[in-house]
This record gives structure tokens, sequence and C-alpha cells, in this order.
């Protein structure tokens, strides 16, 4: 049986994807590595859960396994968001000049 | 409003933030933005999680913050753009180690505290180690064959299928027993094990040129692994941002699919690429007629005549970061007062956008890269195509040939300009193992070397023409 809670939850999952789907699909092929770098940035959003594990102090082992997770997702986060940074930092370059 | 009201409140602000700035990167003038304002709202979501009243050690987010932001950091800083899909490729896989790890957490701290967990729980801690697993290991084998650290050919063996049908199975029920049982150590253990082996044999069996397919169905997991821990913890932050990512990446493949005129099974179990003999020996007796060398020279007194260019890039051009080059020889044909145009195919490359990303890094205004539907058309009315590295996205016989296996394939047309230059290292067929005929087309001319190499003696011939 499904809880309230579950409910709630599929519920978003489902909203979410249609608006992924939605807003995914306007980004031209042009910017399609940036997307998936920065993709990987907000998919490190596990670090919310990483951080959760390894700062409660009840179970040694959860916050080892924490620690790990929160290494793992910041290299996601941060080299996500900076290496699309670089490169949208070079599609924005004033293309007249070039022409 | 209470704390936990406060925390909830600011993952809804960051999921806004998320889904903003994915729409500004619909525009390259906007998307600079979009990505600052995504990493904005990670920013948000972090510091909120650091209020929630469970957490109370901090040594150990401090240190995870730390190491994991220096790795991310230098690396992200540091990157060539050349390199970009193995980047993407070991960021994919990195998402799913957290998510197997903080399931696995999850689950330790749930033994500790004798909480069984119950309703979906138990389904979303299965989905996590499995979708997270298979996305760490089948990443990190993707990492291996685009740094070449194994060989990018597909790897076959007696039985494959059976032995993957088998492990397929055994998975399935591993899946069963912990999904029943979600607090045993040894079921998770197994579970672990067993995807991360399935993640391994998974992409063995995948070519390179099928690369940017395989990177973008592992973007896909890492949101969906991700979306699955949201469950095991409800947290909605993580449900939210794990179904954009995944998403965004089964868009991408089927986009890639699309390109390739192939069903994402064939691309998974087709082992395409593989040398199959008996085509490759009844492709070569027939009529292929000769490919004929020429040097930058001869290529500099046609250009000398040309008034429109289309460069198409491909793997080649990457591997021998010929990038510069080409921008240098394609300004010096733009002051010669021809047209230079770049026509880029979906999957040239190996990821998503790889071509771009290159041309855009050489300063190459992003205005003259033209998709394939928009470009094919200018084709006849074009002096010279120069085809730098790019083999089966070229490949003619995906139109006429319909014994071919890319028949079907949606290629650039080259073969329809006036001229045809293709650079290219040997004869070699391309990844698809497949012969270009092409190459042996009246008004194509074939210049052997390394791309960069070619393309700078190219730039001088035109130069002192």
């Amino acid at each position: 049986m499904l809880e309230a809670p579950a409910v709630a939850a599929l519920t978003i999952l489902i909203l979410a994807l249609f608006v992924g789907v939605e807003v995914i699909s306007k980004v031209p092929p042009l910017l399609h590595t940036p997307l998936m770098s920065g993709s990987n940035a907000i998919s490190g959003i596990t670090v919310v859960g990483a951080i959760l594990a390894a700062g409660s102090e009840h179970d040694a082992v959860a916050q080892w396994l924490g620690f790990a997770a929160v290494v793992f997702a910041t290299v996601n986060v941060v080299g996500g968001f900076l290496v699309t940074n670089r490169m949208l930092a070079m599609f924005k370059k004033n293309p007249k000049s070039d022409a | 409003m209470s704390s936990t009201d406060l925390i909830q409140f600011s993952y809804l602000v960051a999921a806004v933030l998320f889904i903003l700035g994915l729409r500004n990167l619909s525009s390259p003038k906007t998307a600079a933005l979009g990505n600052q304002m995504a990493a904005v709202g990670m920013l948000i979501a972090i510091v909120a999680t650091l209020m929630v009243q469970g957490v109370v050690d901090y040594t150990l987010i401090v240190a995870g913050i730390v190491v994991g932001g220096l790795i991310g950091g230098v690396t992200a800083l540091r990157i060539k753009m050349t390199d970009m899909p193995q980047m993407v490729a070991l960021l994919n896989g990195f998402g799913g180690a957290a998510s197997v790890l903080v399931a696995g957490a999850e689950v330790s701290s749930r033994i500790t505290a004798g909480d069984v967990p119950t309703g979906i729980i138990p389904g979303a801690i299965v989905a996590s180690v499995l979708i997270g697993g298979v996305t760490l290991t089948g990443s990190l084998i993707a990492f291996a064959k685009l740094q070449e650290l194994m060989r990018g050919a597909p790897i076959q063996y007696p039985a494959q299928q059976y032995i993957n049908a088998l492990l397929a199975l055994g998975t399935v029920a591993a899946c069963f027993f912990l999904g029943m049982a979600p607090l045993d150590p040894q079921l998770f253990g197994l579970l672990v094990g067993l995807a991360l082996l399935l993640g391994i044999l998974l992409v063995i069996p995948i070519g390179g040129a099928d690369m940017p397919v395989v990177i973008a169905l592992l973007n896909s997991y890492s949101g969906l692994a991700a979306c699955a821990t949201g469950f095991v913890l409800d947290n909605s932050a993580l449900v939210i941002s794990g179904s954009l990512v995944g998403a965004s990446g089964l868009i991408l493949t089927k986009i890639m699919c699309d390109a390739m005129n192939r069903s994402l099974a064939n691309v998974l179990f087709g082992a395409f690429g593989a040398v199959d003999a008996s085509a490759a020996a009844g492709g070569e007796g027939v009529d292929q007629g000769t490919a004929t060398a020429y040097t930058p020279i001869d290529a500099a007194v046609i250009f000398s005549n040309a008034r429109s260019v289309i460069v198409v890039p491909g793997y080649g051009m990457a591997v021998a970061q010929a990038q510069h080059a080409v921008r240098e020889l394609t300004d010096t044909l733009a002051d010669n007062g021809i047209e230079v145009n770049f026509a880029i195919h979906p999957v040239a490359g190996r990821m998503p956008g790889h071509m771009n990303v290159l041309l855009a890094e050489a300063d190459v205004p992003y205005e003259r890269l033209v998709e394939m539907d928009e470009i094919n058309p200018q084709f006849p009315e074009t002096d010279v195509a120069l085809v730098l590295g790019a083999n089966d996205v070229v490949n003619p016989a995906a139109r006429e040939d319909e014994s071919s296996p890319i028949y079907g394939m949606p290629v650039l047309e080259v073969d329809r300009a006036q001229h045809v230059f293709v650079i290219k290292r040997s004869m070699n067929p391309g990844f698809a193992g497949i012969q270009n005929p092409l190459f042996f087309k009246d008004n194509t001319m074939m210049i052997f070397g390394d791309a960069k190499k070619v393309v700078i003696e190219l730039n001088d011939a035109v130069k002192n023409y």
C-alpha cells in the first residue's frame, strides 16, 4: 500500500518529468554538451541526502557512507557548474567581432 | 514558519531556480545566466539542509565538501575541451555512486535504529542501488573507452547474451528479495555487487561511435538514481531535480538514437561496429573504384576558385585537437571572400554537442554552426565541402545502399557539393567498420594525414597561392 507521502512524492515526480520534457526540448543542439554537464551538476542534489547521513551521529557506518557520498556529490556540483560556466563563457563571446 | 517548513520552502525555491536555469539554456545568450541560477539554487538547498535538526556533526560534512569541491573545481578548470566527453562520463558515474552510498547510509542508520521501512521505501532503496550502481560502473567503462584506457571497439565473448540474461535474472531476484527484506546487509551488498557488474557488462559491448547515446542514457540514469534516493529519504528536492535530469537525459538519448536511425535496444545490444568478417569481405570486393590522394597544394587551387565552403567536423578533429587550426583556415578563406559555414551532425564526436563546444572554444561564431536539416539543402550550391575526420555521418551509403548497416541514417549530403575534400588519417573504415563510397566518388579528393597538420598546411597553401 502506498502512504500519503509516497503519493505526494509520486505526484511531484510525474509533474517534474513533464516540466523537464517541456523545458529541455527547447534546448538547441548547439548547447547539448553544456546541458549535460549542467544537468550533472543538478543531479548532484544528492549532496542533500549525503549531508543528512554524514551529519547524523547515531550510526558511524552511515556517517562514513554519507561522507563518501558528500565527496562524490560535491565533485558533481562544483565540477558540473564550473565546467558548464567555462563552456558557456565561450558561447557568450560576441560573434560579431569574428564575422 | 517552523524550521522544517523553512527548509521545505528552500527546496522549492531551489527547484524553481533549477527549472528557470534549464529554461535559460534555450539560448546561448542567456545560457550562462541559467547555469548561475541553477548554481544559486543548489547553494540554497545545501545551506537549508545544513540547518536540519538531525544534522549535528559537521566535521565529515565540511571535510567531504572541501575534498569534493577541490577535486571538482580543479578538474573543471583544467580539463581540455576535447576531453569533455570523459568529464561528463565521470560526473555521471559520481552521481550514481552518491546515490548508492546515500541509500547504504539510510539502510545502515535504519538497522541501528531498528526502523523497518514500509510502503514505497524498500522499492526506492532497490531502485537507488540498482540504477546508481549501473550508472557508476557503466560510466567508468565509458570513461575508459573515451580516454582510450581500453579499446573503443565492442568487446564480445562467447555466450555473452546468455551470461547477461542470467545476470539480469539474478539481479531481478536480488531486487525482489531486498525489496522484501530491505534491512538485510548481505542482500544489500549482493545487489550492489550485481548492479556494478551489470553496469560493466552492459557498456563493454558498445562501440566508441555509439558513445553519444551511452553518455546521454547514463546522464538520465544519474538523474533517476537521485530521484529514487529522493523517495528513500522522502525528500522533494531530490525527486524534482532527479526527474528533471532524468527527463533531460532521456530526451538527449532519443535525439541521438533518431540521428542514427536506430532503436535504443539496437544501440545497447547490437554490438554495432564489431568486426563482421562476411560483411567486410563482401563490401570490399565490389567495384568501389580507387580513392585518389591529393596534397594541400592541390586543394589550394580549388579553394582559390571557390565562393562557398562548408566544413564538416567529426571525431577526427577532436582527436587531433585541430579546432584552432580549422578556425585559422576559415579566417583565411573568409579573408579571400569565401563564405564558410560548419555542418554539425547530431552524433558527430563522442557526445551530444561535442563539435559545437570545440568550435566555440576556437572562437568560431555560433551562427556559423548549422544543424543538419538546415544545411543539407545548401550542399548542391556549395563549391567545396571539407570533411574533417568525419566518416559515418557523411556516408552516402546511408541514402543509396539498402544493404548498408547504416541505411536510413540521416547524413550530411556532402557528396552533392561541387568538390569534396576528405581529410583522414588513413583509408581505414570508421568505427562502424563500414566502407564509405564517398571516398571513391569522382568529385572527392582525399588528403591523408593528421587533421591538424593537414589543416595547417592547407592554410599555408591557400595563403601563398
